[in-house]
Protein backbone atom coordinates (compact mmCIF):
# COMPACT_ATOMS: atom_id res chain seq x y z
CA UNK A 1 0.00 0.00 0.00
CA UNK A 2 1.31 3.41 -0.92
CA UNK A 3 2.11 5.51 2.13
CA UNK A 4 0.37 8.89 1.98
CA UNK A 5 2.74 11.50 3.40
CA UNK A 6 1.01 14.30 5.28
CA UNK A 7 1.65 17.96 4.59
CA UNK A 8 3.27 18.54 8.01
CA UNK A 9 5.66 15.68 7.50
CA UNK A 10 6.97 17.00 4.20
CA UNK A 11 6.89 20.63 5.34
CA UNK A 12 9.11 19.71 8.29
CA UNK A 13 11.69 18.29 5.89
CA UNK A 14 11.60 21.36 3.71
CA UNK A 15 11.99 23.94 6.47
CA UNK A 16 15.62 24.66 5.69
CA UNK A 17 15.21 25.05 1.94
CA UNK A 18 11.99 27.04 1.81
CA UNK A 19 10.91 30.12 3.71
CA UNK A 20 8.09 29.54 6.15
CA UNK A 21 5.62 31.71 4.28
CA UNK A 22 6.03 29.87 0.94
CA UNK A 23 4.67 26.52 2.08
CA UNK A 24 1.90 25.73 4.46
CA UNK A 25 0.42 22.36 5.43
CA UNK A 26 -3.36 22.27 5.04
CA UNK A 27 -5.13 19.17 6.32
CA UNK A 28 -3.28 16.26 4.78
CA UNK A 29 -1.90 18.26 1.90
CA UNK A 30 0.77 20.85 1.29
CA UNK A 31 -0.15 24.31 0.01
CA UNK A 32 2.52 26.24 -1.84
CA UNK A 33 2.58 29.79 -3.17
CA UNK A 34 2.37 29.77 -6.93
CA UNK A 35 5.69 31.67 -7.27
CA UNK A 36 7.50 28.82 -5.52
CA UNK A 37 5.59 26.00 -7.23
CA UNK A 38 8.17 25.04 -9.81
CA UNK A 39 11.07 25.33 -7.41
CA UNK A 40 9.28 23.16 -4.84
CA UNK A 41 8.18 20.65 -7.46
CA UNK A 42 11.68 20.12 -8.77
CA UNK A 43 12.91 19.88 -5.19
CA UNK A 44 10.30 17.22 -4.38
CA UNK A 45 11.30 15.31 -7.47
CA UNK A 46 15.05 15.30 -6.91
CA UNK A 47 15.60 15.29 -3.13
CA UNK A 48 16.83 11.90 -1.86
CA UNK A 49 14.28 10.36 0.44
CA UNK A 50 11.35 12.09 -1.28
CA UNK A 51 11.90 11.56 -5.00
CA UNK A 52 8.37 12.02 -6.31
CA UNK A 53 9.11 10.62 -9.76
CA UNK A 54 5.51 10.20 -10.92
CA UNK A 55 2.69 12.71 -11.31
CA UNK A 56 -0.60 10.84 -10.95
CA UNK A 57 -2.87 13.70 -11.91
CA UNK A 58 -3.55 17.41 -11.85
CA UNK A 59 -6.98 18.79 -11.00
CA UNK A 60 -8.24 22.37 -10.97
CA UNK A 61 -11.08 23.62 -8.80
CA UNK A 62 -12.91 26.92 -9.16
CA UNK A 63 -13.61 28.56 -5.76
CA UNK A 64 -14.77 31.87 -7.32
CA UNK A 65 -12.14 33.87 -5.35
CA UNK A 66 -9.31 31.75 -6.64
CA UNK A 67 -8.53 28.62 -8.58
CA UNK A 68 -6.95 25.77 -6.67
CA UNK A 69 -4.76 23.24 -8.44
CA UNK A 70 -4.21 19.83 -6.89
CA UNK A 71 -1.14 17.84 -7.86
CA UNK A 72 -1.17 14.18 -6.83
CA UNK A 73 2.46 13.13 -6.60
CA UNK A 74 3.72 9.59 -6.19
CA UNK A 75 7.15 8.14 -5.63
CA UNK A 76 7.44 4.77 -7.27
CA UNK A 77 10.87 4.33 -5.74
CA UNK A 78 9.79 4.86 -2.12
CA UNK A 79 6.12 3.95 -2.56
CA UNK A 80 4.73 7.07 -0.97
CA UNK A 81 2.49 9.87 -2.17
CA UNK A 82 1.73 13.53 -1.49
CA UNK A 83 -1.09 15.94 -2.30
CA UNK A 84 0.34 19.28 -3.36
CA UNK A 85 -1.90 22.31 -3.80
CA UNK A 86 -1.42 25.76 -5.13
CA UNK A 87 -3.71 28.73 -5.61
CA UNK A 88 -4.06 31.12 -8.45
CA UNK A 89 -5.86 34.44 -8.02
CA UNK A 90 -7.67 36.51 -10.63
CA UNK A 91 -10.16 35.37 -13.24
CA UNK A 92 -9.02 37.39 -16.21
CA UNK A 93 -5.65 35.95 -16.99
CA UNK A 94 -4.50 33.41 -14.39
CA UNK A 95 -1.00 32.08 -14.95
CA UNK A 96 0.88 29.26 -13.25
CA UNK A 97 4.28 27.70 -13.91
CA UNK A 98 4.21 24.52 -15.96
CA UNK A 99 5.67 21.28 -14.58
CA UNK A 100 5.93 19.49 -17.92
CA UNK A 101 9.71 19.78 -17.83
CA UNK A 102 9.63 17.72 -14.60
CA UNK A 103 6.84 15.25 -15.38
CA UNK A 104 5.95 14.54 -19.02
CA UNK A 105 2.53 13.30 -17.94
CA UNK A 106 1.54 16.87 -17.06
CA UNK A 107 1.43 17.79 -20.76
CA UNK A 108 -2.14 16.78 -21.64
CA UNK A 109 -3.51 17.53 -18.18
CA UNK A 110 -2.26 21.10 -18.21
CA UNK A 111 -3.70 21.50 -21.69
CA UNK A 112 -7.04 20.21 -20.41
CA UNK A 113 -7.00 22.68 -17.51
CA UNK A 114 -6.05 25.47 -19.90
CA UNK A 115 -8.92 24.42 -22.15
CA UNK A 116 -11.68 23.98 -19.58
CA UNK A 117 -10.60 26.32 -16.75
CA UNK A 118 -8.68 28.96 -18.65
CA UNK A 119 -5.49 28.81 -16.60
CA UNK A 120 -2.36 29.42 -18.65
CA UNK A 121 0.81 27.47 -17.87
CA UNK A 122 4.03 29.34 -18.34
CA UNK A 123 6.72 27.19 -19.96
CA UNK A 124 4.37 24.61 -21.44
CA UNK A 125 5.79 23.38 -24.79
CA UNK A 126 2.44 23.16 -26.62
CA UNK A 127 -0.24 25.08 -24.79
CA UNK A 128 -3.43 24.91 -26.83
CA UNK A 129 -6.97 23.59 -26.45
CA UNK A 130 -7.30 19.79 -26.25
CA UNK A 131 -10.98 18.79 -25.79
CA UNK A 132 -12.55 21.77 -27.50
CA UNK A 133 -11.68 23.46 -30.73
CA UNK A 134 -9.72 26.60 -31.45
CA UNK A 135 -12.13 29.53 -31.41
CA UNK A 136 -14.45 28.18 -28.69
CA UNK A 137 -15.69 31.00 -26.47
CA UNK A 138 -15.17 30.66 -22.74
CA UNK A 139 -13.98 27.90 -20.41
CA UNK A 140 -16.84 25.50 -19.60
CA UNK A 141 -15.67 24.10 -16.26
CA UNK A 142 -15.61 27.53 -14.62
CA UNK A 143 -18.43 28.02 -12.17
CA UNK A 144 -19.60 31.19 -13.90
CA UNK A 145 -19.77 29.63 -17.38
CA UNK A 146 -23.25 30.15 -18.85
CA UNK B 1 7.63 -83.34 -52.68
CA UNK B 2 3.94 -83.30 -53.52
CA UNK B 3 1.74 -80.89 -51.62
CA UNK B 4 -1.83 -82.14 -51.35
CA UNK B 5 -4.75 -79.73 -51.83
CA UNK B 6 -6.16 -78.49 -48.55
CA UNK B 7 -9.73 -78.44 -49.76
CA UNK B 8 -11.86 -79.68 -52.65
CA UNK B 9 -13.74 -76.98 -54.59
CA UNK B 10 -16.92 -77.43 -56.62
CA UNK B 11 -15.39 -75.59 -59.56
CA UNK B 12 -11.83 -75.88 -60.55
CA UNK B 13 -9.63 -72.77 -61.01
CA UNK B 14 -9.76 -73.18 -64.71
CA UNK B 15 -13.58 -73.15 -64.75
CA UNK B 16 -13.66 -69.98 -62.62
CA UNK B 17 -11.23 -68.19 -64.94
CA UNK B 18 -13.35 -69.15 -67.88
CA UNK B 19 -16.52 -67.64 -66.32
CA UNK B 20 -14.66 -64.44 -65.48
CA UNK B 21 -13.29 -64.17 -69.01
CA UNK B 22 -16.74 -64.59 -70.52
CA UNK B 23 -18.14 -61.81 -68.28
CA UNK B 24 -15.38 -59.41 -69.32
CA UNK B 25 -15.90 -60.20 -73.01
CA UNK B 26 -19.63 -59.60 -72.63
CA UNK B 27 -19.17 -56.22 -70.85
CA UNK B 28 -16.55 -55.08 -73.36
CA UNK B 29 -18.87 -55.94 -76.28
CA UNK B 30 -21.70 -53.92 -74.72
CA UNK B 31 -19.61 -50.83 -73.86
CA UNK B 32 -18.06 -49.88 -77.18
CA UNK B 33 -19.73 -46.43 -77.23
CA UNK B 34 -19.49 -43.69 -74.49
CA UNK B 35 -22.65 -43.05 -72.45
CA UNK B 36 -24.09 -39.58 -73.25
CA UNK B 37 -23.75 -36.88 -70.50
CA UNK B 38 -26.97 -36.36 -68.53
CA UNK B 39 -27.95 -32.91 -69.91
CA UNK B 40 -31.14 -33.52 -71.88
CA UNK B 41 -33.23 -31.81 -69.20
CA UNK B 42 -31.17 -28.61 -69.20
CA UNK B 43 -33.22 -26.89 -71.89
CA UNK B 44 -36.39 -27.49 -69.97
CA UNK B 45 -34.82 -26.17 -66.76
CA UNK B 46 -33.83 -22.89 -68.42
CA UNK B 47 -37.43 -22.45 -69.47
CA UNK B 48 -38.62 -22.94 -65.93
CA UNK B 49 -36.15 -20.41 -64.47
CA UNK B 50 -37.19 -17.28 -66.27
CA UNK B 51 -38.83 -15.05 -63.67
CA UNK B 52 -40.58 -11.85 -64.41
CA UNK B 53 -39.71 -9.02 -61.99
CA UNK B 54 -38.58 -5.43 -62.03
CA UNK B 55 -34.95 -4.31 -62.03
CA UNK B 56 -35.75 -2.19 -59.00
CA UNK B 57 -36.91 -5.15 -56.97
CA UNK B 58 -33.82 -7.19 -57.77
CA UNK B 59 -31.44 -4.30 -57.18
CA UNK B 60 -33.01 -3.33 -53.88
CA UNK B 61 -33.13 -6.96 -52.79
CA UNK B 62 -29.39 -7.23 -53.46
CA UNK B 63 -28.67 -3.95 -51.68
CA UNK B 64 -30.62 -4.68 -48.52
CA UNK B 65 -29.43 -8.28 -48.28
CA UNK B 66 -25.81 -7.33 -47.72
CA UNK B 67 -25.58 -4.01 -45.93
CA UNK B 68 -22.05 -3.43 -44.75
CA UNK B 69 -21.86 -1.16 -41.71
CA UNK B 70 -18.98 1.27 -41.41
CA UNK B 71 -17.28 1.79 -38.08
CA UNK B 72 -18.60 4.76 -36.08
CA UNK B 73 -18.67 3.84 -32.39
CA UNK B 74 -17.98 7.02 -30.41
CA UNK B 75 -19.55 5.87 -27.11
CA UNK B 76 -21.35 3.21 -25.11
CA UNK B 77 -24.02 2.15 -27.65
CA UNK B 78 -21.10 0.41 -29.35
CA UNK B 79 -21.38 -2.46 -26.89
CA UNK B 80 -24.96 -3.18 -27.88
CA UNK B 81 -23.88 -3.02 -31.50
CA UNK B 82 -21.03 -5.42 -30.78
CA UNK B 83 -23.47 -7.73 -29.01
CA UNK B 84 -25.76 -7.49 -32.03
CA UNK B 85 -22.98 -8.52 -34.35
CA UNK B 86 -21.81 -11.37 -32.10
CA UNK B 87 -23.13 -14.92 -32.08
CA UNK B 88 -26.22 -14.52 -29.90
CA UNK B 89 -28.03 -11.92 -32.02
CA UNK B 90 -25.92 -12.45 -35.11
CA UNK B 91 -26.47 -9.79 -37.77
CA UNK B 92 -24.74 -12.09 -40.25
CA UNK B 93 -28.27 -13.42 -40.75
CA UNK B 94 -28.81 -10.23 -42.74
CA UNK B 95 -25.50 -10.44 -44.55
CA UNK B 96 -23.99 -7.59 -42.56
CA UNK B 97 -21.54 -9.26 -40.23
CA UNK B 98 -18.54 -7.50 -41.72
CA UNK B 99 -17.97 -4.15 -40.03
CA UNK B 100 -15.84 -2.34 -42.55
CA UNK B 101 -12.85 -0.45 -41.26
CA UNK B 102 -12.79 1.50 -44.51
CA UNK B 103 -15.83 3.71 -45.19
CA UNK B 104 -15.29 3.19 -48.91
CA UNK B 105 -16.43 -0.43 -48.50
CA UNK B 106 -19.42 0.43 -46.32
CA UNK B 107 -22.94 1.55 -47.17
CA UNK B 108 -24.51 1.79 -43.71
CA UNK B 109 -23.50 4.08 -40.85
CA UNK B 110 -24.78 2.96 -37.44
CA UNK B 111 -24.17 5.91 -35.14
CA UNK B 112 -23.51 4.09 -31.88
CA UNK B 113 -22.82 6.86 -29.40
CA UNK B 114 -22.62 10.46 -28.26
CA UNK B 115 -21.02 12.75 -30.79
CA UNK B 116 -19.00 15.81 -29.77
CA UNK B 117 -18.51 18.79 -32.03
CA UNK B 118 -14.79 18.11 -31.91
CA UNK B 119 -15.43 14.65 -33.41
CA UNK B 120 -18.23 15.76 -35.76
CA UNK B 121 -16.04 16.70 -38.77
CA UNK B 122 -14.46 13.25 -38.69
CA UNK B 123 -17.81 11.46 -38.66
CA UNK B 124 -19.06 13.67 -41.47
CA UNK B 125 -15.91 12.84 -43.39
CA UNK B 126 -16.50 9.11 -42.87
CA UNK B 127 -20.03 9.56 -44.18
CA UNK B 128 -18.83 11.55 -47.18
CA UNK B 129 -16.29 8.85 -48.03
CA UNK B 130 -18.92 6.10 -48.14
CA UNK B 131 -20.04 5.09 -51.61
CA UNK B 132 -23.59 5.80 -52.81
CA UNK B 133 -26.18 4.54 -52.12
CA UNK B 134 -25.72 4.83 -48.35
CA UNK B 135 -27.93 4.82 -45.29
CA UNK B 136 -27.70 5.96 -41.68
CA UNK B 137 -29.28 4.43 -38.57
CA UNK B 138 -29.28 6.82 -35.59
CA UNK B 139 -28.82 4.47 -32.65
CA UNK B 140 -29.67 5.47 -29.09
CA UNK B 141 -30.84 8.64 -27.39
CA UNK B 142 -27.59 10.50 -28.08
CA UNK B 143 -27.68 9.60 -31.75
CA UNK B 144 -31.25 10.82 -32.07
CA UNK B 145 -31.16 14.02 -30.04
CA UNK B 146 -27.99 14.26 -27.99
CA UNK B 147 -29.71 12.44 -25.14
CA UNK B 148 -28.96 13.61 -21.63
CA UNK B 149 -25.98 15.58 -22.97
CA UNK B 150 -28.13 17.60 -25.35
CA UNK B 151 -27.56 20.93 -23.59
CA UNK B 152 -23.81 20.41 -23.23
CA UNK B 153 -21.41 22.86 -24.84
CA UNK B 154 -19.66 20.19 -26.86
CA UNK B 155 -22.33 17.65 -27.87
CA UNK B 156 -24.02 17.45 -31.25
CA UNK B 157 -27.78 17.39 -30.56
CA UNK B 158 -28.57 14.54 -32.90
CA UNK B 159 -26.67 13.11 -35.85
CA UNK B 160 -29.22 14.61 -38.21
CA UNK B 161 -27.37 17.90 -37.77
CA UNK B 162 -24.49 16.54 -39.83
CA UNK B 163 -25.76 13.51 -41.81
CA UNK B 164 -29.21 12.54 -43.12
CA UNK B 165 -30.72 9.82 -40.92
CA UNK B 166 -32.94 7.04 -42.33
CA UNK B 167 -34.01 5.14 -39.22
CA UNK B 168 -34.09 6.21 -35.56
CA UNK B 169 -33.65 3.50 -32.90
CA UNK B 170 -34.50 4.88 -29.44
CA UNK B 171 -33.08 3.55 -26.19
CA UNK B 172 -30.22 4.30 -23.83
CA UNK B 173 -28.74 2.13 -25.13
CA UNK B 174 -31.22 0.21 -27.32
CA UNK B 175 -31.17 -3.52 -26.82
CA UNK B 176 -29.93 -5.63 -29.73
CA UNK B 177 -33.54 -6.64 -30.51
CA UNK B 178 -34.40 -2.96 -30.97
CA UNK B 179 -31.44 -2.45 -33.28
CA UNK B 180 -32.40 -5.55 -35.28
CA UNK B 181 -35.92 -4.16 -35.58
CA UNK B 182 -34.45 -0.90 -36.84
CA UNK B 183 -32.36 -2.80 -39.37
CA UNK B 184 -35.48 -4.65 -40.58
CA UNK B 185 -37.26 -1.29 -40.94
CA UNK B 186 -34.33 -0.03 -42.99
CA UNK B 187 -34.64 -3.15 -45.18
CA UNK B 188 -38.28 -2.30 -45.81
CA UNK B 189 -37.30 1.26 -46.60
CA UNK B 190 -34.63 0.16 -49.09
CA UNK B 191 -37.16 -2.15 -50.76
CA UNK B 192 -39.21 0.91 -51.69
CA UNK B 193 -36.30 2.89 -53.08
CA UNK B 194 -36.79 3.86 -56.73
CA UNK B 195 -33.84 3.54 -59.11
CA UNK B 196 -34.25 7.07 -60.35
CA UNK B 197 -34.74 9.54 -57.55
CA UNK B 198 -36.12 12.83 -58.72
CA UNK B 199 -34.78 16.07 -57.43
Amino acid sequence: MTLALSGEEVAARLEQQFPKNAIEPIGNSLLVKSESLFELASFLKTTPGLEFDYLSSITAIDYYDYFELVYLLTSIKHNHSLVLKTRCYGRENPILPSVVSLWQGADYQEREIYDLMGIAFEGHPNLKRIALWEGFQGHPLRKDYL
Amino acid sequence: MEVGRLREYIYSDRELDQVEGEAIEELKAKCQQPIPDPDKWLDEELKRNILLTSVEAVLNWARRSSLWPGICFPACCAFELIATSASRFDISRFGMEILRASPRQADLLITAGTLTWKMAPNVKRIYDQMAEPKWVIAMGACGISGGIFRSSYNVVPGYNRIVPVDVYVPGCPPRPEALLYGIRMLHNKIAKRPIIIEG
